[in-house]
């Protein structure tokens, strides 16, 4: 068993999913011709968090998540153990929880001493490129949390592997949703974190890209508050018709990553309007409305094992241990070169629940994915939007497309 | 062109079909509807409508051939059809969600795939139940039964295996890894080979019975299309084992596979979506379940041209033909 040094303000989460104990229940089946019938082939996986306090929803309905991410992945992690037992691979795993102030290249250095080079990173931005730089070419990583735009271009790195969507994938397939409805028209509210102006940026790109038109741009500038609150509705119904006052639109977008005021919006516009955006119909890579195409599976095996329902980080954490396991079952081993490039190669090809195969853009990483674009209770659509056509895969209408990206590293 | 007009469920009326002299009757479970259609040989309409369970999926008929064993999932157990009277006569336990079943080799046995508990159940059909559960992949989803009754081959869909399961002490004996997320599994008639769809991979696996080992894949190109659009899902061979009748999902496409040099001879432009297949008793006809466009399409299999299709419940999933 391997002993991991505890760090200072690097908390080792828990061991979890020892190949052989986790995989029991089918370690009575034979193994087929390719097993190997000596030492089964170890494959190391680390993830990375940030030790943060858990976000509080602004809708009470919502419950707070405390532990994003790492549940998606443990399940992944179960179910290539389960294919493991089958072709003689166990998948070891630890999640390292590191603190805010703690040196992220430390902990690849760690890493990378100890012989893991397989990382899913459920950190942002600042973190993640910190990691990447110090794990360098000794290591793979999995990006499940960040969806910077800058990272799908000049920001790309060589070894870092997109499986959350970026911003501008998401607003593309919002975009395209609202220009097939001909609602074309908007306003925008905009909130006043950094993110809420990059929502902006993205929206503004994906409007340019299919022919929306951002009548009018305004800040929401009431402090956010506490989300419980006596009487608190009699203000929101003050605030929401002077905010969305103004310039005639079809549709309010509001920009509120922060999940500070969008929700205010809904029912409370100035004049009669649907609310998208980052609120009210949104666009994202996982909801619990949706089981198409054998979803059902995937939501009923993650609320059994977790207690709750799967979020978007917790389904691109799956998929990036999922995208581990396909990749070692083809070319047995836990080289994380060899990894890469099978996971690139025309062979690989994710079953991920959307309906057909998902794989990874060759000029920025960035996994290719339909996006659903859900309402708070059901889902409406899933982007990419008939008649949204592209040369190659109707899929990369959705964010940077390769003559449009800035990313370089990919071209070495 | 011709197919084009067909399937847009256009101009049908100037068509004489030669209907054989023994009629049959299809069925077709509706997934959206919880209704079964039934579709009458002789004028090929719809011409009885049948409440069933919830979310009704796979179909199996009985040894005799008059009894209909319909995998309704979202009520987690298979319901038993009469299919003089038309009427629900029994349900038998299943596990949760049950899609698709294949019924033993001397009519006794029933094996039912559950996709949420990765298990196999066994359902004896003389007592109504459940008498064994067999760990396999997850998400298990195809189910073939080998002629001689010696295999059942059932697919994982995550786990992206074919689990052969030998049926005299029901245990796994040997697993073969096929491409991304295999559906279903059929069994060519002489025993020798099982095909194996996988619908994300694109691709169908031959795996040889005697040595378990993939001696061909079957890939498909369809010139306008894009790859990830081509889905194999059901597969059926013709009696003589010469042909095999592939329907490749969103692409709205039925291949049709020489099965001794493994070559696709045509590809027939069907409904939207299509998911299963099964033939006519005399061979000449293929019926389809097009679950986007809500109807059933008939191939001729000696033209190999779409003649008719048939509009039917809200998403036509599972489709059996009762001589």
């Amino acid at each position: 068993m391997q002993i991991y040094k505890q760090l200072p303000g690097l908390i080792l989460k828990r061991k979890v999913c020892r190949g052989i104990q986790a995989a029991c229940m089918l370690c009575l089946l034979t193994l087929p011709v390719n097993a190997q019938e000596s030492e089964p082939l170890q494959i190391r996986i680390a993830m990375i968090s940030l030790d943060e306090k858990p976000h509080l929803p602004l809708s009470l309905i919502d419950l707070p998540v405390n532990d994003p991410a790492v549940p998606g992945a443990q399940m992944a992690v179960k179910e290539n153990n389960q294919t493991g037992t089958f072709t003689g691979q166990v998948f070891d795993f630890n999640h390292y929880l590191v603190s805010e102030d703690y040196p992220v290249e430390a902990l690849a250095q760690q890493l990378i001493a100890d012989g893991v080079s397989l990382l899913v990173a459920d950190l942002p931005i600042k973190e993640l490129l910190t990691l990447a730089d110090s794990v360098d070419d000794k290591g793979l990583l999995f990006n499940v949390r960040a969806q910077d735009d800058e990272l799908r271009n000049q920001q790309c790195r060589r070894n870092l592997l997109h499986l959350t969507p970026s911003r501008a994938m998401k607003t593309d397939a919002l975009v395209q949703y609202l220009v097939w409805k001909r609602w074309q028209d908007w306003m925008v509210i905009v909130g006043r974190h950094p993110q809420d102006q990059a929502y902006l940026t993205a929206l503004e790109r994906s409007a340019k890209r299919f022919n929306g038109k951002i009548r009018e741009v305004k800040p929401w500038t009431f402090d956010a508050g506490s989300r419980r609150t006596d009487s608190g509705h009699v203000l929101a119904q003050q605030q929401v018709p002077v905010a969305t006052r103004g310039q005639d639109h079809q549709v309010l977008v509001v920009a509120d990553e922060a999940d500070e005021f969008g929700e205010y919006l809904i029912y409370r516009t100035d004049s009669p309007r649907p609310v998208a955006g980052t609120q009210g119909l949104i666009a994202t890579s996982w909801h619990r409305s949706h089981e198409q195409w054998g979803g059902t599976q995937l939501q009923r095996r993650f609320f059994k094992q977790s207690g709750r329902d799967m979020k978007p980080r917790d389904y691109a954490a799956w998929m990036a241990v999922r995208a581990i396991g396909e990749a070692t079952t083809k070319v047995n081993t836990a080289d994380h070169d060899q990894i890469r490039q099978f996971l690139f190669s025309s062979e690989f090809k994710l079953a991920a629940f959307k309906g057909l195969a998902l794989t990874f853009r060759s000029w920025n990483g960035q996994l290719r994915q339909p996006i659903l674009v859900v309402g708070p209770r059901m889902l409406v659509s899933v982007s990419p939007q008939d008649k949204f056509l592209h040369q190659f895969s109707t899929l990369d209408t959705l964010g940077y497309d390769q003559p449009e990206s800035g990313c370089q590293a990919f071209n070495q | 062109m011709i197919d084009n007009l067909f399937t847009a469920g256009g101009v049908c009326g100037i068509l004489i079909l030669s209907i054989p002299a023994h009629a049959y009757s299809i069925y077709v479970s509706n997934e959206k509807d919880n209704t079964l259609s039934v579709i009458d040989s002789e004028n090929l309409e719809v011409v009885e409508t049948i409440e069933i369970g919830q979310r009704p999926r796979g179909l199996t008929l009985s040894d005799d051939n008059n009894l209909l064993y319909v995998c309704t999932s979202d009520d987690n157990h298979v319901e038993v059809l009469d299919l003089d009277s038309h009427k629900v006569v029994n349900t038998l336990p299943s596990g949760p969600d049950p899609e698709l079943m294949a019924l033993g080799p001397d009519g006794k046995l029933l094996y039912i795939a559950n996709e949420d508990d990765n298990l196999v159940t066994v359902v004896d059909l003389e007592t109504n139940s459940m008498t064994t559960q067999i760990p396999v992949g997850i998400e298990p989803e195809g189910m073939g039964v080998s002629p001689d009754g010696k295999w059942l081959v059932n697919t994982s869909e995550t786990t992206n295996m074919a689990h052969f399961i030998n049926l005299e002490n029901l245990e796994v004996e040997h697993n073969v890894l096929v491409d991304t997320r295999p559906r279903v599994a059929q069994f060519s008639p002489d025993g020798s080979e099982v095909w194996v769809s996988a619908e994300i991979g694109g691709t169908i696996s031959v795996i040889n019975v005697d040595t378990k080992e993939i001696t061909t894949k079957i890939k498909f190109e369809v010139a306008g299309l894009q790859p990830e659009e081509i889905q194999p899902v059901g597969l059926k061979f013709s009696a003589s084992g010469e042909r095999v009748f592939a329907a490749l999902g969103p692409s709205s496409r039925v291949a049709v596979i020489d099965a001794v040099n493994y070559e696709v001879i045509k590809y027939l432009l069907v409904g939207q979506r299509v998911w299963n297949l099964d033939f006519s008793p005399d061979g000449k006809y293929v019926f389809t379940t097009n679950g986007i466009s809500n109807d059933v399409s008939v191939i001729d299999t000696e033209k190999l041209r779409v003649i008719k299709s048939i509009k039917v419940g809200r998403l036509p999933w599972g489709i059996v033909v009762r001589p």
